[in-house]
């Protein structure tokens, strides 16, 4: 009942931020609060990077004249229907101790890795797999784009003779704008809310090298013996935060690039 | 030389460019990074306990030979044994102490033969271990987690059909005033995360008693901004002639509702329909706070439970992965472009 629950003014706040030394992270109350802070600025600078990238080059692959386009799209996008468990199961399977990928290892003469508990292996394979699982949907929105940008243009262009590279970043990528943007923050918005993939394919381990901030919201207020219901809240606005700057930098840039293209 | 050039020839041009090349080179190693998993998964569990826990694993499944012999109540494993003369011969094995395994031929019961162990090997035959799949419906309690996720799936997309076509249907159809601001308000709650709001909708299902129920991972997403966007951009291209006319006709507005616009949406209810049937099936972490029980668990939390044990049963587990996949890879096969168009035409998932 509400009443039960009085009202603490700032003190969860209070809880999450306060550090002795704010240059040394460990010395906080909470670090690893600031731990899963900074994972996931890690993780959604490195993985929503690799995102972009990866579902362009698969778009522009995908919108060439190639044979089979439907069945090759659906190769890309059938992972985004699986859930986020049986995917953390399917990696899980394949990277554990004697797995696929260690009789791939043992069988090239050198000695197995613990792909799952050696930190630095176990963040590359949570960007690894949130890519695999979640690109079909990207290059799906950025082919979409492709498609409807003018046949006439690149008649044009081969008329002039521009070179393949010179057709790509004077016509494509300037036209396909609106769309990376949108690629770009939906990329962000998701990254930073990074978890089931995770919490399943490592648990937020080894340590807290994959601990997330969905992650230690659901840990403070669900998991715990004690439910900190105040503190995962206070998580919460803190991760509402980065995703209201995250929106409105979606607004700047898509208004940014439209003004831009008036005056093209 | 001349049929590989035809094959592979496109219009316009003669043969492959390099660019071609490299392209299709794309794809193929993207078919394999995208399928060589699902597929290695399906062939895992089809191994049996023995044949899982093996290093290095095989792709196909192997599983040891076995025979009934007359005597034994038991089928004895199978092993081929080299004998002292270099000849090699098929026999069961009876029991093993040590080193030292007890060995008869199948043909000849009657006499026994010490065989050290390092003298013989396993005959391995390829097995497709059925009863991974058919002990998760006697050894468990898979039956119940299998009907509370599609139960959960089933109950939550009729519900969210209905309740979001009826809120598109007032507001394409309908002029009233504040029209325009509700529609934007609806819109904005797309703008929250349900990650955002875990704390305060876990008290409120608390609160209202629907903790450890299927009703308390059903009721709280219901109503879909989503939902209503789509269906509601639909409605709009139904003409409003034929309401009218139906208001001629002195149709109640229910039935206007029911039997001229639900019929007219249904390309944009269908996509909704599996767009909804995905969500529910793969949720995870609403159920996952909602319903702590065990007789509550969806297939997904189950097999989080499954996984997260100390002695993982991989046979198991795996067999129960490949059920969870298999839906939604039957739906994908099917519908793939309806799921592909509606979401590049949305641009939500």
């Amino acid at each position: 009942m509400p009443f039960t629950r009085p009202f603490t003014g700032a003190e969860n706040f209070v809880i999450l931020f306060q550090c002795d030394n704010y240059l040394d992270l460990s010395t906080c109350r909470k670090d690893i609060f600031w731990r899963a802070v900074f994972n996931t600025l890690k993780f959604s600078l490195i993985q929503v990077g690799l995102m972009v990238l990866l579902s362009l080059a698969t778009a522009l692959v995908l919108n060439r004249k190639i044979i089979g386009r439907g069945f090759w799209r659906g190769v890309f996008f059938y992972p985004v229907l699986l859930s986020p468990v049986v995917v953390a199961l399917i990696w899980k399977w394949l990277l554990q101790s004697q797995g696929a990928f260690n009789a791939g290892l043992v069988a090239w003469g050198s000695a197995p890795i613990e792909w799952l508990t050696d930190s630095g292996w176990a963040f590359f394979w949570t960007v690894f797999v949130s890519i695999w699982a979640h690109m079909g949907f990207y290059t799906l929105i950025l082919l979409a784009g492709l498609q409807a940008i003018p046949k006439d243009l690149y008649e044009a262009a081969e008329m002039d003779r521009a070179s393949p590279w010179r057709t790509l970043t004077r016509i494509t990528l300037p036209l396909l704008m609106p769309n990376l943007i949108v690629v770009l923050v939906l990329a962000a918005i998701r990254a930073v809310q990074v978890f089931d993939e995770v919490f399943v394919l490592t648990g937020g381990g080894p340590g807290s090298a994959t601990t997330f901030i969905v992650q230690f919201i659901y840990q403070t207020g669900f998991a715990e013996q004690i439910h900190l219901y105040g503190l995962a809240a206070a998580a919460s606005l803190a991760l509402a935060f980065f995703l209201i700057i995250l929106t409105l930098a979606q607004l700047r840039l898509t208004r940014a690039s439209e003004a831009g293209q008036k005056v093209r | 030389m001349s049929t590989l050039n035809f094959l592979l020839r496109t219009r316009g041009r003669q043969s492959l460019d390099w660019t071609d090349v490299l392209s299709y080179a794309y794809l193929v190693i993207g078919l394999f990074t995208m399928f060589a998993p699902v597929v290695w998964l399906v062939m895992s569990s089809f191994k049996t306990e023995a044949a899982i826990s093996q290093f290095p694993p095989s792709f196909l499944p192997y599983a040891q030979k076995t025979v009934m012999v007359e005597g034994h109540a038991k089928p004895l494993p199978l092993f081929l044994v080299k004998r002292e003369d270099g000849s090699q011969k098929e026999m069961a094995q009876v029991n093993r102490i040590g080193i030292m395994a007890n060995m008869i031929d199948p043909a000849a019961p009657e006499q026994r033969l010490q065989v050290n162990i390092r003298q013989r090997e396993p005959v391995n035959e390829m097995k497709f271990a059925w009863n991974n799949y058919t002990d998760l419906f006697g050894k468990f309690t898979f039956g119940t987690y299998l009907w509370n996720s599609v139960f959960i799936t089933v109950v939550a997309t009729l519900l969210t059909l209905l309740i979001n076509s009826m809120a598109a249907f007032a507001l394409s159809k309908y002029k009233f005033k504040g029209q325009k601001s509700v529609f934007l308000l609806i819109i904005a709650t797309l703008m929250i995360p349900p990650t955002i709001i875990l704390v305060p909708v876990f008290l409120v299902i608390n609160e209202v008693g629907l903790l450890n129920s299927l009703w308390g991972v059903i009721l709280p997403a219901v109503a879909t901004p989503t939902g209503v966007f789509l269906l509601r951009q639909y409605m709009l291209t139904i003409p409003d002639e034929l309401i009218e006319a139906a208001r001629m006709d002195h149709a109640s507005e229910w039935r206007i509702y029911w039997r001229i616009v639900l019929p007219l949406s249904a390309p944009a209810l269908a996509v909704l329909a599996i767009f909804s049937v995905m969500w529910r099936w793969n949720d995870f972490l609403l159920p996952l706070i909602v319903l702590s029980k065990n007789e509550f668990f969806t297939l997904q939390l189950a097999l989080n439970s499954f996984q997260g044990e100390l002695n993982t049963q991989w046979h198991y587990l795996l067999a129960m992965t490949v059920i969870t996949l298999l839906p939604v890879t039957l739906v994908f096969a099917f519908l793939q472009r309806y799921i592909t168009t509606g979401i590049a035409g949305a641009g939500v998932k």
